[in-house]
This record gives structure tokens, sequence and C-alpha cells, in this order.
């Protein structure tokens, strides 16, 4: 926390929402991005990121609530008349337009003089890596070239808050690590506020300060990276993000037990009220042991990944994935026991022992 | 299992041995087939082409020619006297220079018209857009001379007929789907995203239309003008009908021509009235059609 009294710059999506063709897109949403941070906005397609993204872009008015940038409210405002830039999906460059005039455009109409356009178009391609591409058109260049125009576009405008509307998906898989990663690297060194909109949960986890999980117009989650990994605050979190293991157990001091019977020591598990509970388990979490406390399993499938292995197990009635390393060799029915859980009821968190010595 | 691997390698040296051998041989003695394929593609490109380029050629000749009878496969004589009585009769010119006036007049007057309709059936959805867009080809859908007739009686009660407003208005009925089609299309391929690109680095409504919208729309617009230019131009039914007798144009002149010249001084005009189609669309081929402007549209 700041000694400061003051409010520093920043994000604040005011319960905000949005219906679009009848439909509630975007439900009373509370969101702060924190100022200098790179926000991502997760979540399957139709669970209104993009849609909040076009609200703070201002190209969609929010039906009810407030967006206030630096603490002033510009729900209202045109997009030319907002400090935000965005990054469209498809890179939007103008193709009647060289790599030089689509980045001076916005500089031209705040009519900056032509020696000062120059300079700063020039300083703004030198940080993307693009001064060669200068005056090539941008049907000339390649998608990756293209879409770092796009973000020089944006830059050059020196925005309160940058926009980036899934930003990666036209690239190769290969090509979008590692403009992901530069991306990270300019966000970083200029320290801009970000929010990235993405569907896609291992990118999410490697660029941002924060992510906010969406689902159904809500945000379901707002925390770290890590922590969302690891104390996924629902069950609809928890399956979204990274790989999970469900099982419908009761709850006993030290394991926990199927309905079938079938009993599965877990460390940090502590009887928490009567009844079934849902509890997540990540495959990392899943050790096979030779101790005689592990839960007896049967090999269904092995699948090498390289790295890790990943073994898909029997465990009584239900099934277990885990990723073990590669130089396991499981035998054909090894003993299983889980490092660590987190447990659900209706949906939401309500034990996430971590163990003694992550703490 | 090593056998079989065996063979099968075996098998596949001698298919890529055989492979390019084959393939000469394709080229060097083409099959009977082809050549039957290849005859008839040059039959029907050289039916084409005197379909289409054989009239003109007679047109030509005809225009140049003093004294041509029956049996002779050319003019005897060769004169340049039809273009001189062309050139010379007032009333020939004067429809040329009316036409001139009356088509580049309609073409800008329809696009100041259609240009605007073509971007909201483009951007905006309104209720009736598909039925209006669709209702635009009902000018086109009966014979034009029946609308034309109707059109008249209206005119009349207007005191339109037989003044300039009345045939620009006239001309303007057969420029309006191309005016509007062609744009719409246009407008609607540019991605709705390099507007709002440009709105959010900071250009109004308007500055986002002309530095954007427009200069990426400009070649359908452009071949929309052209086409305009042209129907406007060749358009003589209503003129002759509302134009009469005070605006005589050249598509209109032809009539009274065909009727009281030789056939010699008709070809002359007709090539006169064919100079500016062909000019106009070799200089279409040339700025639309090339690559660069059509290239800037793979953007998605």
């Amino acid at each position: 926390m700041s000694e400061l009294d003051v409010r520093p710059a920043g994000l604040l999506i005011d319960h905000v929402s949005k219906d679009l063709g009848g439909r509630t897109i975007v439900a009373d949403m509370q969101l702060e991005v924190h100022p200098h941070e790179l926000t991502c906005l997760l979540g399957p397609s139709g669970c209104g990121k993009t849609t909040t993204l076009r609200m703070i872009g201002g190209f969609l008015q929010p039906d009810a609530g407030r967006i206030l940038i630096d603490g002033v409210d510009v729900s209202r405002l045109a997009p030319e008349r907002r400090p935000t830039a965005m990054v469209f999906q498809n890179y939007a460059l103008w193709p009647h337009m060289t790599v030089f005039k689509n980045v001076a455009f916005g500089l031209k109409l705040r009519k900056l003089p032509k020696s000062e356009i120059r300079e700063r178009v020039e300083s703004v391609l030198e940080l993307v890596g693009l001064t060669h591409h200068i005056d090539s058109y941008p049907a000339r260049i390649s998608g990756g070239e293209q879409q770092r125009v796009a973000l020089a576009r944006a830059l050059v405008l020196e925005p309160k808050v940058l926009l980036l509307d899934e930003p990666l998906s036209n690239l190769d898989a290969k090509l979008r690590v590692r403009v992901r990663e530069d991306i990270r690297e300019i966000q970083q060194r200029i320290g801009i506020t970000t929010v990235f909109v993405t569907h896609d949960q291992d990118e999410a986890l490697s660029i941002s300060d924060r992510i906010a999980v969406m689902s159904g117009g809500k945000v379901e989650q707002y925390a770290d990276p890590r922590t969302l990994y690891r104390e996924p605050a629902t069950h609809f979190v928890a399956s979204f993000v990274g790989a999970m293991n469900f099982y419908r157990a009761t709850l006993h001091d030290g394991a926990i037990q199927l309905a079938d019977g079938t009993r599965i020591a877990c460390e940090g598990i502590a009887p928490n009220g009567a009844g079934e509970f849902e509890v997540g388990v990540r495959p990392e979490d899943v050790e096979v042991t030779a101790n005689d406390d592990g839960a007896q399993a049967t090999v269904l499938r092995e699948i090498p990944r390289g790295h890790y292995k990943e073994l898909v197990l029997k465990v009584g009635d239900a099934e277990a994935r885990a990723f073990v390393p590669p130089e396991v060799t499981a035998s054909e029915r090894p003993r299983i026991r889980f490092t660590r859980a987190v447990v659900y009821r209706d949906g939401a968190l309500q034990q996430a022992e971590q163990p003694v010595a992550a703490g | 299992m090593s056998a079989v691997e065996h063979q099968g390698v075996a098998l596949g040296d001698l298919e890529q041995a055989e492979l390019p051998v084959a393939r000469a041989n394709r080229r060097r003695r083409p099959t009977v087939r082809s050549i039957g394929f290849h005859a008839l593609g040059i039959v029907l490109v050289a039916a084409l082409l005197l379909f289409m380029i054989g009239p003109l050629l007679w047109l030509m000749l005809r225009a140049f020619s003093g004294l041509w009878q029956f049996p002779q496969f050319l003019p005897s004589h060769w004169t340049l006297q039809w273009w001189r009585s062309v050139f010379d009769d007032k009333s020939l010119g004067n429809s040329m220079k009316l036409s001139f006036e009356f088509a580049p007049i309609v073409t800008f007057a329809s696009a100041a018209i259609c240009l605007p309709a073509a971007y909201a059936f483009s951007r905006l959805n309104f209720p009736g857009r598909r039925v209006l867009l669709v209702s635009l080809f009902a000018t086109n859908a009966f014979p034009k001379i029946g609308l034309y007739i109707s059109m008249a009686g209206v005119f009349y009660s207007l005191n339109l007929m037989g003044t300039f407003l009345g045939v620009v208005v006239v001309q303007l009925i057969g420029t309006i789907v191309f005016m509007t089609w062609i744009p719409t299309a246009a407008f609607s391929s540019i991605p709705r995203s390099l507007e709002e690109a440009a709105r959010d680095v900071g250009a109004g409504p308007l500055r986002v239309f002309f530095r954007v919208t427009f200069p990426l729309a400009a070649p359908g617009i452009f071949v929309a003008m052209i086409l305009s230019f042209l129907a406007a131009f060749d358009e003589a039914q209503g003129t002759f009908l509302v134009g009469i007798p005070n605006y005589i144009t050249m598509p209109t002149e032809m009539y009274t021509l065909v009727l009281n010249y030789p056939e010699q001084a008709a070809a002359v005009f007709s090539i006169l009235l064919a100079i500016p189609s062909v000019v106009l669309m070799s200089f279409a081929r040339k700025h639309v059609m090339g690559g660069k402007l059509a290239e800037g549209f793979q953007i998605r």
C-alpha cells in the first residue's frame, strides 16, 4: 500500500452492464486495473471480455455503470477523445498508407510539427524493431510485423491505457509465443497500463500481472497468475485454467472418500462439514507412491509429453490424470496419493490448503 | 518386416526414376485429345473475337469508304467525306457538345445522391434496408420506354419537359443502380475495424470517412462513376422523349442520322459514340484492376 492517500493512475470499471441483441453480455462488472500493470481478461468466447474491452475503448456505450481512467469518467466520450489506444485482432492497419503513415496518422491529427512526428515515429518503430520497414505497405510485411506496426501505432500516442484484443490469435503457434514475450517486454519497459483480452489461458498465465477470469459477463476471479492457478476461487475457474481432476467426495482427516468407497490420501485435507464436496486435484499433484497408504489404481494410458509424462489412471470408478517425470516407470497397478487439493461446494472455494513447505 | 520395407523402398525408387521420363514424354508428344481441345479453344477464341471486333471493323471500313459495291471485298474508293459532313453539320457538333455536358453532370449528380445512400446501405442497419436496396433494381426490371412514358406525364405537370433539368433527371434513372450497388459493395468490403482504428487514434467521423473509408472505396466508386458516365452518355430513349426538341444528344441524334444520312455518316457517328467507352474502359482496366489497390484489401 502506498503511503500517499492519492489514488494512482489506473482504470476502474464500475458496475458496468451491457446488453447486445437482447442478451446480457456484461452484467454489473466491477474491476480495478492497477496502473503500470498488464491485466488479462480471460474467458471462453461469449463471456463478455471483448465487449468489455470495446467499452473501455469507446466503441460501445455501457448501458449502466461508469468507466474511469485516472479517476475521470470517460463512459460518454467518443473513442477519439479517450486516452486509450487499441490494438485490433486483425491489426486494422490502413492498407493505403505506408508503415510510417499508419503510425504517424494520430500524431498528424494532433498537429505536431513534422520533425517531431518523424522523431517519434522512428523511435517507436525502433522500440518494436521495425525501422527497416518504415516505408513498406502493410500488405508487404508479415503477420508478426503487421502486429508490431499496430502496437507501434497505439504506443506512439502515449495513451494512458493500452488495449489489446486477442492480438496473437492470427499468428502461428511459434510466433505467438515470441510476440507475446515481445509485448510483455515492451509493456514492462514503458510501464503502460494494459488490458489484454485472450481466451488462451497459457497466454494469460505467461504475461499477466493479474488475470480477470470472466464467465457469463461477470468476473469469476481477479488475481495474480499464481494464485489463480493454485487457488481457483470457483469451480469454473478451476476447470478453465489449467488441467484439473474433479471428484465428488466426502472429506476426512488427510484423505477423501469417493462415492464408491475408495479412499485416497490427500495432504492438507480436513473434515469440513458433512456431505459431498467437489474436490479438484491438479495432475501434477497426483503422486505415484510406493507407500502402502496410496490408493490402488490401474494405468489406462501412458502419454509421453516430452519433458513430462501423462498417466491416465483408473482409481475406483473415477479417472485420474497425473503428470509425472518421464523417468518414472509406473507398474500396471501403481498406488497413488494427492499432495494437494482444492475443495468446492456449490461451485465456490472452501479449502485450498497449501502444503506446509510451500506456505 | 524388413523385407516388406525393402520392397517399399525399391518401389519408391522406381517411381521416382520413371516420373520425369513420363512427364517429358507427355510434353513431347501431345495426344490426339489434347490437340483437339487446343484447336477447339482457338476456334472459340477466334469466333469470339470475330463477334466482338467484327462489327467494329466493319464500322471503321464503312466510315472511310467512298464507293463500296457488293462483290468487292474492300471499298474501291476511300474518303474522309463522311467525317467532314458530320463535323460540318452544326446540329451534329452541337449534339456532341451537349452529350459531353450532360454525362459528367449526371454522373456527379448521381454520385452526390447515391454515395451517401450506398454508405448508409453498407454501414447502417435501418428498417427496410434490404427491400430498398433490391427495389433499386425496379428501374431495370421494366421496359424503359414504359417507365419514361409514365414519367413524361409527371414531367409535363412539373414543367420539366424539354428542359435541361428534365433530361438530367431522366438520365439519372439509368445510373442509380450502378452508383448505389457497386459503392455499397465497396464500402462493405472495408473492415469496420479500419474505421474504428482511425477513431481510436483521434479522428472524428468525417475525417475517418475522408481519410480511410473513401480512399479505400475509391476503386469501386471510380468503376461506378465510369459505368454511370457511360449509361448517361448512351441513354437515348428517355433523353429523346424528354429533351426533344431543345436537347438532342449524340445517341438521340443517331435516330435522325440513320433516317436522313447515308450509312457511312452513321458509321462515323457510331465511332464517335464509342470513343468515350473505349477510353474510359481501358483507363479503368489500368487503374482499377491494377494490383496495388486490390492488394490492400487482402488485410482482413
